[in-house]
């Protein structure tokens, strides 16, 4: 077991709304990377994905409220520090955090090497305008992007190099943990390819020592990620390695999203594409029992009930369903014949 | 449920008639020595019934084509033929017209309905559209019910909402309502699943199979995404730089690619059962 970069322990956190209503978006997740790993998060829109990468930088800011767990970053708890040390000790330092639409974070008055002395100098470490340039091309360079960006404005950039250019920027100070939300969802194919690569580039080449990858891509995820973890509604409902993820999915959600996969490939013919009905529950009043059962094509009475918790079975892999593993694959199995048929419904 | 997309639909043993063809269609924006070729001398015949994808990158000319295809701006050169007749959209009472054998599903569901028109409003105005205006209330109730029905929405639910009450992949289903409302023969579906998540996807992949095997609607399927084209199409075309760089069934083009765009495009996307190579990036 290689070192633990990153461990939180039952994180729970809340969106407070101007109406004073609690909305638990991430609601008790646990989780440990390793040094060298990546965890994939997946999930539909509205689950909390984004909410969950928001939360493990340990910097929280209205209308975001911590509730109660641990972030541990290379043995170093962050979720009691003053946001004020958080942000100048911890951001950039150890956690880098991509957010969905990063590219647009680029001010259009600015070259981009303005945007590295100003990380540098942020973080207090002295050094002159030479020695930033010098070790910025050197990084650029060993990530494949040419030299002249360093001298270019933002709206000179191609979408697809804004992002790998600010994915460079913001792991310049090499953090143990890379955070990125959605890195690729806005460019075409040609550009994804680049940016996924430049994010293999760096753990290989140890700028990151870990990495957290979100998208509801599930091919990307099986590319890139050692792990996946599957999210709905603010919790975990499945967590393995990558390929035990998509090709022998436990619970029934997971099954479910793994059904969406759609890829060119010949293998696509044995595929049935599935659809998950419905919508994510509402977070502020979360249904009692499993939150997944009012879609959940196997419930029964009891689903309804009682609130699963996350159970580990096979080395190290979790899930959050009622039933046992032995049974969801029975269920499985027997194919559609158990499938009640879908209604016709508003959501 | 997924329905099995590489037998054909209702197809008689007849040859296919076509339903829209073009040759040498061309377009060309800007003036004197600025000038942009997007669209440049393709030819094409998309059959009736069929679902024919155009795969292409950004700025690959796939949207600068179907906006001519709808008539929505002019073309450069070449002609476009509808079920066999060339196309006729000089007044305004023809385009209106043609309008009702073309409709486009847009890219962005966010901005594709009037903000001030309830969901009522833009049912109705398709039964408008089709000459229902004078039906009696309690039939045309049922007719949007049917719609909506058709897509898993609730009529009842939803009458006194906007548009932008709903969710993005709601808004989306509701412009396949809105389809299936009005029945044209042919459907543009310009992107319609990049803006939405995957779950939500398969829905409406989905859909649009049903629409073209219950109502026999020629579908015409404009995605950068290849596994997408492979799973819903018939037919596909490749597009770069205004031109297509190889066509045939899905099958034959994605499973055995000649050109080497197509090529590239494949190698791309991200796989799951072979290897993604990722080292072969063209810059």
């Amino acid at each position: 077991m290689g070192k633990v970069m990153l461990e939180v322990k039952d994180l729970k956190t809340k969106y407070v709304t101007r109406f004073h209503e609690d909305v638990y978006a991430v609601d008790g997740v646990s989780l440990k990377v390793e040094e060298g790993k990546s965890l994939g998060i997946a999930g539909e829109s509205g689950c909390g994905k984004s909410t969950l990468a928001l939360s493990l930088m340990g910097y929280y800011f209205a209308p975001l409220h911590y509730i109660s767990g641990d972030i541990i970053v290379d043995g170093q708890t962050i979720s009691n520090m003053k946001p004020d040390d958080v942000r100048r000790k911890i951001l950039g330092n150890e956690i880098a955090y991509i957010p969905q639409a990063a590219m647009n974070a680029l001010n259009p008055t600015q070259k981009i090497i303005r945007f590295i002395e100003d990380v540098i100098h942020a973080h207090g470490i002295k050094m002159t305008k030479k020695e930033i340039y010098d070790m910025a091309r050197e990084r650029f360079a060993e990530l494949g992007l040419p030299e002249e960006v360093l001298e270019k404005h933002a709206v000179e950039l191609s979408g697809g190099m804004k992002q790998r250019t600010v994915i460079a920027i913001s792991t310049i100070l090499s953090p143990k943990v890379l955070i990125a939300d959605e890195p690729s969802s806005a460019l075409d194919v040609t550009s994804q390819k680049m940016v996924i690569r430049m994010m293999r580039q760096l753990m290989e080449k140890g700028y990151i020592k870990s990495m957290i990858f979100i998208t509801h891509e599930l091919p990307l995820l099986y590319n890139v990620t050692d792990d996946i973890a599957v999210m709905y509604a603010g919790q975990f409902v499945e967590l393995g390695t990558a390929k035990e993820m998509v090709f022998d999915p436990v619970h029934p959600y997971a099954k479910g999203l793994m059904g969406s996969i759609i890829v060119p490939e010949e293998g696509m013919k044995a595929h049935e594409l599935t659809a998950l009905r419905g919508t994510p529950p509402n977070l502020k009043n979360p249904p009692k029992g499993c939150r997944f059962a009012p879609r959940c094509p196997y419930a029964v009475p009891t689903c309804t009930a009682m609130a699963p918790d996350e159970k580990e079975f096979e080395n190290g892999r979790c899930y959050r369903c009622l039933m046992s593993v032995r049974k969801l694959r029975e269920v499985y199995a027997n194919g559609n014949e158990s499938k009640p048929e879908p209604e016709t419904e508003f959501d | 449920m997924a329905t099995n997309q590489n037998q054909s639909p209702k197809q008689n043993s007849t040859e296919p008639k076509p339903c829209l063809s073009g040759r040498g269609l061309t377009k060309v924006f800007g003036v004197g020595k600025v000038q942009t070729v997007a669209v440049d001398h393709v030819d094409f015949d998309f059959n009736e019934g069929e679902i024919i994808s155009i795969v292409g990158e950004s700025g690959s000319g796939k949207t600068t084509l179907s906006k001519m295809l709808l008539g929505l701006i002019s073309t450069t050169e070449g002609t476009i033929e509808y079920q066999g007749k060339p196309r006729d959209i000089s007044t305004n009472a023809k385009k209106k017209e043609y309008w009702k054998n073309i409709q486009p599903i847009f890219q962005d569901p966010f901005s594709s309905y009037n903000i001030f028109y309830k969901i009522d409003a833009v049912l109705d105005d398709c039964l408008n559209m089709r000459g229902f205006k004078n039906l009696p209330e309690e039939q045309k109730i049922q007719m949007k019910t049917e719609a909506c029905s058709f897509v898993n929405l609730k009529y009842a639910e939803l009458t006194n909402k906007y548009p932008f009450e709903l969710s993005g992949g709601q808004m989306q289903r509701l412009m396949i309502a809105r389809i299936f409302l009005l029945k044209p023969k042919i459907l543009m579906a310009d992107e319609p699943t990049s803006m939405i998540d995957a779950c939500s996807r398969a829905t409406i992949l989905d859909m649009l199979l049903k629409l073209r095997d219950e109502i026999n609607m020629t579908i015409i399927f404009i995605t950068h995404d290849i596994g997408l084209a492979y799973y819903i199409s018939d037919k596909v075309y490749i597009m770069e730089h205004g031109k297509f760089v190889e066509s045939g069934s899905a099958e034959d083009v994605i499973i055995n690619p000649q050109a080497d765009y197509t090529k590239r495009l494949i190698s791309d996307v991200p796989k799951i059962y072979e290897k993604w190579d990722l080292d072969t990036v063209a810059n």
